[in-house]
C-alpha cells in the first residue's frame, strides 16, 4: 500500500507540471491536455493489482472482470456439472470462448498498462453442481453488465467506449441467456431491469467488491474510490 | 493550490463556466473533500474529467436529437409488440409471459425517454406511421405475415431486437461523459440485448431456427447469421474481426464465430434511418 501511493505520488507531480505549464493558454485544452498526461503518467501498471486511473484504469477494471469470467467458464468446462445438456455444453462453451477472447483482447490492447494476471478462489462453487454453475454464471454476467454500464461515463475516449459497448451488449445477452437457463422467462427480471426498463448498472467499487470475493488477488481501485 | 484560480482564468473567456460544471457546487466540494484522501496529484486528472464533462460532451439539444432517435425505434418497437401481443392467435399461450415481458420493457422505454426529453427541456418526437411488413404503409413488404405467422413475427423481432442493439451501441459516442443520459441510454441497449437473446432462444427452441445462438456469429464475409437474406443490412459490419487495432482471428487465434459474437458492433444514425424508413417506417 506505502510502495503504491509513493508510485502514485511521483507520477502526478510530473502530471502537475505538465498540467500547469498549459495552464492558462485555453480552458478546454488544460484540461485535455491535463487529463493526457496525467493518463500516461498513470500508465504503467504491469505486476500491479492496482486497475490505474483514467481510461487505463476502467479498461483495466474490465480486463479484471474478463480474467475472472474466463477463468469461471474454463473450469465449467473442463469439469461439466452433472446432467450437462448438449445444449448448455454448446452456449457454455460459447461463452467460455467470448471470455477468454475478451480477456485476451484486453491484454493485448493494454499492453504494459495492464494489471498482473489474476487467481481466482472459486471455493464458493461446487462445479459439479448445475444450480451453484448457473447460480455463479448469473452473478458474474449481470455484475459484467452492471459495470461496464456503471464506468461508461468515466471513459474519455470515443474508441475505448465503442469498444465497452461492443461487449456489453454480449455480456448481456450471456446474462439472459443464463437467465433464462435458472428460470425460462427471466431475462429481464426485476432483480437487474428496473421499472423504467433499464439494466441496473453499479460503480466500479461496489463491481470490485462483489469480485474479489472470488479472487485471491485482491484488485483494487485508489484512483475511483474503492481500496480492497 | 491554484485551482480556483484555472477558474477564474476560464471565467475571463468563458464566462459560463459555473454553469458548465454544473452541479459545480457538488463537483468542487467533492473535490476538495477527496482531495485529502486520494492523493493531491490525483487533481489533475480529476479535473480533467469535470471539465471533459462540461465541454466535451455533445450540447444539449445534441443529446435530445439523439434521445428522440432512441425514441423512435421505441416507438416501433413497443408498437411492433403490442399489435402482436393483441392479434388474436398469433402469441401462443405459451408465449404470452416472455413476449409479454418484452412487450412491457418497450412501453415502459417510451415513456421514460418522452421524460428524459422533457426534463431538458426538449419536445419528445411523435410516434412514425408504421407498415410492421416492411411495406412503407402498402402492406405488402417482405413480411406480409407478420402478424399471422407466429415464426415470422419472432423473426422480425429478432432483427428488431439486434438492430436496436447497434442503434444505441452507435449513439453512445454522442453521449461521452455524460453521467445521466449516457448510463441511461447504455442500461436500456443492455436490455435490448438481453431481449434480443431471449428472441434468439426462443426461436432456438420452438425449432423455428436451429442455428441461432442468443449471440451473433458472423463469417468474415457475412454479418447476417439469420438466413434471412433481406435484413443483411441489419447485420452489415457484423463481420468485423479487428477490434482496437487487434485482429482477433490472426493476433489472438480466434474463431471467425467466436471473434464476431464475442463483440456487437454499432450502427450509425443514417444506417439506422435508412433501414427502417420507407420501408417499416412510412417515408
Amino acid at each position: 500500500m506505502k510502495t503504491e501511493l509513493d508510485l502514485t505520488t511521483g507520477g502526478a507531480n510530473m502530471a502537475r507540471r505538465s498540467f500547469l505549464r498549459y495552464a492558462g493558454t485555453g480552458a478546454a485544452a488544460v484540461a485535455v491536455l491535463g487529463a493526457a498526461s496525467c493518463k500516461k503518467d498513470y500508465s504503467e501498471r504491469s505486476n500491479s493489482n492496482d486497475i490505474g486511473s483514467g481510461d487505463m484504469g476502467v479498461l483495466n477494471f474490465a480486463y479484471a472482470l474478463e480474467q475472472l469470467e474466463a477463468a469461471f467458464y474454463l473450469q465449467v468446462i473442463a469439469t461439466p456439472y452433472s446432467g450437462i445438456t448438449t445444449t448448455e455444453t454448446a452456449y457454455l462453451t460459447d461463452i467460455k470462448d467470448h471470455e477468454v477472447l475478451h480477456r485476451d483482447f484486453f491484454k493485448t490492447a493494454l499492453g504494459s498498462s495492464a494489471i498482473q494476471a489474476l487467481t481466482p478462489d472459486f471455493s464458493k462453487i461446487n462445479f459439479s453442481d448445475r444450480a451453484s454453475v448457473l447460480g455463479a454464471a448469473k452473478l458474474f454476467e449481470d455484475t459484467g453488465v452492471r459495470a461496464y454500464d456503471g464506468a461508461g461515463y468515466l471513459i474519455q475516449d470515443t474508441n475505448y467506449l465503442l469498444i465497452a459497448g461492443k461487449i456489453v451488449s454480449v455480456e448481456a445477452r450471456h446474462a439472459a441467456l443464463i437467465s433464462n437457463l435458472i428460470t425460462p422467462g427471466s431475462f429481464v427480471a426485476s432483480d437487474q431491469v428496473d421499472a423504467n426498463g433499464l439494466n441496473y448498472s453499479n460503480t466500479i467499487a461496489e463491481v470490485l467488491t462483489a469480485a474479489n470475493g472470488y479472487l485471491k488477488t485482491k484488485v483494487t481501485a485508489p484512483n475511483f474510490q474503492y481500496y480492497a | 493550490m491554484n485551482l480556483f484560480e484555472i477558474v477564474d482564468e476560464i471565467e475571463k473567456v468563458d464566462p459560463e463556466i459555473y454553469d458548465r460544471l454544473n452541479p459545480r457546487r457538488a463537483a468542487i466540494k467533492n473535490i476538495t473533500s477527496f482531495g485529502s484522501k486520494v492523493a493531491f496529484a490525483a487533481m489533475p486528472f480529476a479535473l480533467g474529467t469535470m471539465f471533459k464533462k462540461a465541454y466535451g460532451q455533445t450540447s444539449t439539444a445534441g443529446v435530445i436529437d439523439v434521445l428522440n432517435f432512441a425514441l423512435t425505434l421505441e416507438y416501433l418497437e413497443a408498437g411492433f409488440y403490442d399489435k402482436g401481443m393483441k392479434t388474436a392467435g398469433l402469441v401462443p399461450a405459451a408465449g404470452q409471459a416472455y413476449v409479454g415481458k418484452i412487450t412491457q420493457d418497450e412501453s415502459v422505454h417510451v415513456t421514460f425517454l418522452q421524460g428524459v426529453i422533457k426534463s431538458l427541456g426538449g419536445t419528445p418526437v411523435t410516434a412514425p406511421t408504421v407498415d410492421f411488413t416492411g411495406g412503407n404503409n402498402k402492406g405488402n413488404g417482405p413480411f406480409p405475415t407478420v402478424f399471422s405467422d407466429y415464426k415470422i413475427f419472432l423473426a422480425v423481432a429478432q432483427v428488431f431486437e439486434d438492430t436496436g442493439v447497434r442503434a444505441y451501441k452507435g449513439q453512445a459516442p454522442a453521449l461521452l461523459g455524460n453521467q445521466v443520459v449516457l448510463t441511461a441510454a447504455l442500461s436500456i441497449h443492455a436490455v435490448e440485448a438481453r431481449h434480443a437473446s431471449a428472441v434468439r432462444k426462443l426461436r432456438y427452441d420452438l425449432g423455428y431456427d436451429l442455428n441461432t445462438r442468443p449471440w451473433i456469429r458472423s463469417t468474415t464475409t457475412l454479418g447476417n447469421d439469420t438466413g434471412v437474406a433481406v435484413a443483411n443490412g441489419n447485420y452489415a459490419g457484423e463481420e468485423n474481426v479487428t477490434q482496437g487495432g487487434v485482429n482477433l482471428m490472426t493476433a489472438l487465434g480466434a474463431s471467425a464465430s467466436v471473434a464476431t459474437a464475442s463483440f456487437d458492433e454499432p450502427l450509425t444514425k443514417d444506417q439506422v434511418l435508412a433501414l427502417l424508413v420507407g420501408s417499416f417506417i412510412v417515408s
